[in-house]
């Protein structure tokens, strides 16, 4: 009984300096205080079919690979119904979207570096030129493939047309099937599998980068040139500048679709950029922004009848909207009582008679 | 062309514009006479004439405060009016834009934030740049699905009416596209600072921490190295971001400046990765895995990687590194007069706070440290700004900033000589505004 109670009084002296330590510790930390807690009644566990249908990615080492199979044939009978419409035949689409294939060589295969990268003069970069892991093609045909509708091939499809693709760099042969059982041999045959680097200084947030430069003060550049300005034909490539720019402030944009002006004098008379014309605007949008709302509802006589009491009144007079105009624009009294509506000179035919019609439809 | 003033300054009318005779039935307040003697004055000028004239006004003052305007004498629109209020129509200049000829399909391209005229440190939420894949959508929030899988005791399924209950943190921070500045590395590409810098926004963001819910589904403290951000638009984007960087200050967002994210954001949640490229802020997140290996994806492979001068590839080349850029004035703008200016502009860092802004008005060769506007947050835009008396004379304008750990901004030649020019992403260059004799700003490149 007594060795029951020292034990006992042991264990809960054990379990209050537990206690303290963590309330220690979690202050220690901080904010990942927070963190070190479980929401048991928030969320809920997903289920394996759930997880199956969105994990969906596959690793360099294949992991998530699903199995299946797919041969160059049937890769290019899909290629021919499905991609070649944005990427060409051979995937050369060097009209609209990057190319897919080219700019490999059976010598690139032996090295795993693809020598035209090199080239500053080589006009394009294909997706096999890039290409250091077939995982990354695979996943992003059956993740995004085709552009208009991500996601309809099967596995199979999948397997097929990345095989018409890597057939198209030779790196396949035409009778070639590939599977997840080849995938692997196929990457060690890719043209650029040793052309990308792991890059530490800019993936770590602690990193050094790789390019440097000092603070320096005064005296720094011997000499200031221009390497590079705006050529003059471009000067409007991107639209009018006034126009995207402030109306007030301390600058203006410039009047790009004329030639720089020669000197300040003539800067100063830059032209203010209307802004674009508004868009057209419903009854009930002018109705809002005119005055009539401050006397005027749908449904109830305020100052001035209802919406819906004008409609009533009105309904299968042909000749309203010119009188109802007339009598907006004009003011007036005594139709519906002795408070008369102001007169609207300001407001434009137009608008008046939108807003005329609208009322005359209840202001719906 | 407008009928506007071009400014309210008030410029002395020629002389005999208006007979003595004129001035003198003026002065004793006939302000209907002087309407008609501007109404004959301007008979048979061109519109331009017209605008000057009226803003050329007489001794008596600018008729902008001499006539009372109509809505100091109307009545004015009703509360809720507009319902979701909207800029006044004379801001509609500034718009998000693309790049003519820069991508090649709408869905598959950017839309560029006009930093040439924000202020402050806030993206208005409807001027926040755009970079879809394949698209964006506004997706139904309560049928929106979050799940964390992978290496944890229990893979788990959100809702948002679960992700709202949960402990929130709301920060700030900058985000920058991986290509901000993409078409510079060879030469001048682009007119203005929208296009050279327009990549990148700023805006507070709420949501729950990554370290939140990857201790809610019990993750693999030895084994988990690497979480897997998935999207659930079309190209469902998928980007890998270390364990560390999770755990430290990523969260998953729903809100942004106090509102919902929107749509075009990522609505109804986003990955919010500080000081990482902005393609790592998954949008529509719906999926987060956790694993002990780096993926690959086709984002981290195909798109995304740096090509240097020996041909080979940077992969993984995520943090945003120290830059700055004055956006007052810059690229594509005129100076309307000499005198003093308030020179300012924008700098962070991805890998802290920004400690310093040093600006040169001769291209780099003298420089002056500009005063920093607070708040000076880590991974977060800071306004800096520098007081200018231009004389008329010609100038290179650049900002170089300086981060918390030391870093440097460097010149375009330096990374040049590291990188080439064929990198595309990743370009922190100094950025060089020529201001002309004419009071125009231009994109240079200084050598
Ligand atoms: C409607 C046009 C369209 C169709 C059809 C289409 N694609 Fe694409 N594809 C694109 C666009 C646009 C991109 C670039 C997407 C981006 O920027 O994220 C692309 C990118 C790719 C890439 C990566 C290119 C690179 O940058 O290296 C591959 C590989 C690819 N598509 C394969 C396919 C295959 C296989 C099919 C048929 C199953 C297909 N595409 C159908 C438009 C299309
Ligand atoms: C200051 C209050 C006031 C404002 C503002 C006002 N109204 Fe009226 N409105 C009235 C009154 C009062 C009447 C009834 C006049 C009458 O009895 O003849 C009326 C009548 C009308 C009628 C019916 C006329 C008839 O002869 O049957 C129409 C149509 C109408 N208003 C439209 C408008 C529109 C459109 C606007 C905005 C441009 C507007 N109102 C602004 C007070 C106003």
């Amino acid at each position: 009984m007594a060795k029951c109670l020292t034990y006992m009084w042991v264990r809960r002296a054990v379990i209050r300096l537990l206690k303290s330590l963590l309330v220690a510790a979690a202050l220690l930390v901080g904010i990942s205080a927070i963190a070190q807690q479980q929401y048991p009644d928030i969320g809920r566990a997903a289920t394996p079919a759930e997880v199956k249908a969105w994990d969906i990615d596959v690793r360099p080492d294949f992991k998530g690979l699903p199995p299946g199979s797919g041969s160059v044939a049937v890769g290019q009978q899909i290629w021919e119904a499905k991609c070649e419409s944005c990427h060409g035949t051979f995937g050369e689409s060097n009209e609209v979207f990057t190319p897919i294939a080219g700019g490999t060589t059976k010598a690139d295969m032996e090295t795993g570096r693809v020598a035209s990268l090199r080239r500053p003069d080589f006009p394009q970069r294909s997706t096999l030129m890039k290409l250091s892991q077939l995982s990354s093609l695979w996943d992003y045909i059956n993740r995004a493939m085709p552009w208009n509708a991500p996601k309809s091939l099967t596995t199979d499809e999948v397997y097929a047309v990345t095989a018409y693709i890597l057939n198209l760099g030779d790196i396949i042969p035409s009778d070639f099937v590939l599977s997840d059982k080849n995938i692997a041999e196929v990457q060690a045959r890719l043209p650029n599998r040793n052309g990308l680097v792991k890059f530490m200084p800019m993936w770590d947030v602690r990193g050094k980068g790789d390019v440097s430069n000092t603070a320096c003060m005064t005296n720094c550049a011997t000499e200031v040139t221009l390497s590079s300005t705006m050529p003059d034909h471009a000067r409007n490539a991107h639209g009018n500048i006034a126009e995207q720019n402030r109306l007030v402030g301390p600058v203006r944009g410039a009047d790009t679709t004329k030639p720089p002006p020669l000197a300040m004098a003539v800067a100063r008379e830059v032209p203010i950029a209307a802004p674009a014309p508004a868009k057209a605007v419903t009854g009930a949008e002018l109705a809002r922004k005119s005055t009539c709302v401050a006397c005027h509802v749908a449904n109830r006589k305020l100052v001035g009848p209802s919406y819906a009491d004008i409609a009533k009144k009105y309904a299968g007079d042909s000749s309203a909207v010119a009188k109802l105009m007339d009598k907006v624009r004009k003011g007036g009294a005594g139709v519906w009582g002795v408070i008369p509506m102001p007169p609207h000179p300001e407001m434009t035919d137009a608008d008046i008679k939108m807003l005329v019609e609208w009322s005359l439809q209840g202001g719906k | 062309m407008s009928q506007r003033p071009s400014s309210g300054r008030i410029i002395k009318a020629p002389e005999n514009f208006l007979s003595p005779a004129m001035i003198a039935e003026v002065q004793r307040g006939r302000r209907d006479f002087l309407r008609g003697a501007f109404a004959s004055a301007i008979t048979g000028a061109t519109a331009t004439v017209a605008s000057r004239a009226v803003a050329q006004s007489t001794s008596l003052g600018d008729p902008n405060i001499l006539e009372l305007p109509e809505h100091t004498k109307g009545l004015g629109q009703p509360v809720a009016a507009t319902p979701y209020g909207m800029p006044s129509k004379y801001e509609a200049n500034l718009q998000r834009r693309e790049s003519p000829g820069l991508t090649r399909v709408s869905a598959a391209s950017v839309s560029f934030c006009p930093l040439q005229g924000l202020f402050g440190i806030i993206t208005p939420s409807g001027l926040h740049f755009e970079r879809h894949h394949q698209g964006w959508w506004d997706i139904d929030p309560t049928k929106h699905r979050f799940m964390i899988n992978g290496l944890v005791k229990k893979a788990k399924v959100y809702t948002m009416d679960d992700l709202m209950r949960l402990p929130s943190v709301s920060r700030m921070h900058f985000i920058e596209c991986g290509a901000n500045t993409g078409m510079e590395w060879g030469n001048v590409a682009v007119p203005t600072v929208q296009y050279t810098h327009g990549m990148l926004s700023c805006c507070e963001f709420t949501g729950v921490p990554l370290s939140v819910l990857l201790e809610d589904c019990g993750f693999d403290k030895l084994k988990g190295k690497y979480i897997l951000a998935e999207g659930a638009d079309g190209s469902s984007m998928t980007r890998s971001i270390s364990i560390e960087r999770a755990l430290d200050d990523c969260f998953v967002a729903y809100a942004m400046n106090g509102e919902m994210l929107r749509p075009e954001n990522g609505y109804p949640l986003r990955l919010v990765a500080p000081g990482i490229q902005g393609v790592s802020w998954v949008k529509w997140l719906r999926r987060l895995e956790v694993g002990d290996k780096p993926y690959a994806t086709k984002d981290e492979t195909l798109h995304y990687i740096d090509l240097m001068p020996d041909g080979t590839h940077r992969q993984y080349t995520s943090i945003q590194e120290c830059k700055s850029v004055i956006t007052t004035p810059s690229g594509g703008q005129t100076l309307m007069d000499r005198g003093y200016y308030n020179v300012s502009g924008l700098a962070w860092s991805g890998r802290g706070r920004v400690k310093r802004v040093d600006v040169s008005f001769d291209g780099g060769r003298n420089w002056k440290t500009a005063k920093l506007e607070s708040p000076v947050l880590s991974k977060c835009l800071t306004r800096f700004s520098i007081g200018f008396n231009w004389d008329g004379s010609p100038a290179i304008l650049q900002s170089r900033a300086i981060d918390e750990t030391g870093y440097v901004q460097p010149q375009m030649r330096q990374l040049r000589q590291v990188r080439g020019t064929r990198s595309i992403y990743h370009n922190n260059a100094i950025q060089s505004w020529k201001l002309d004799t004419n009071g125009e700003v231009s994109n240079v490149h200084v050598g």
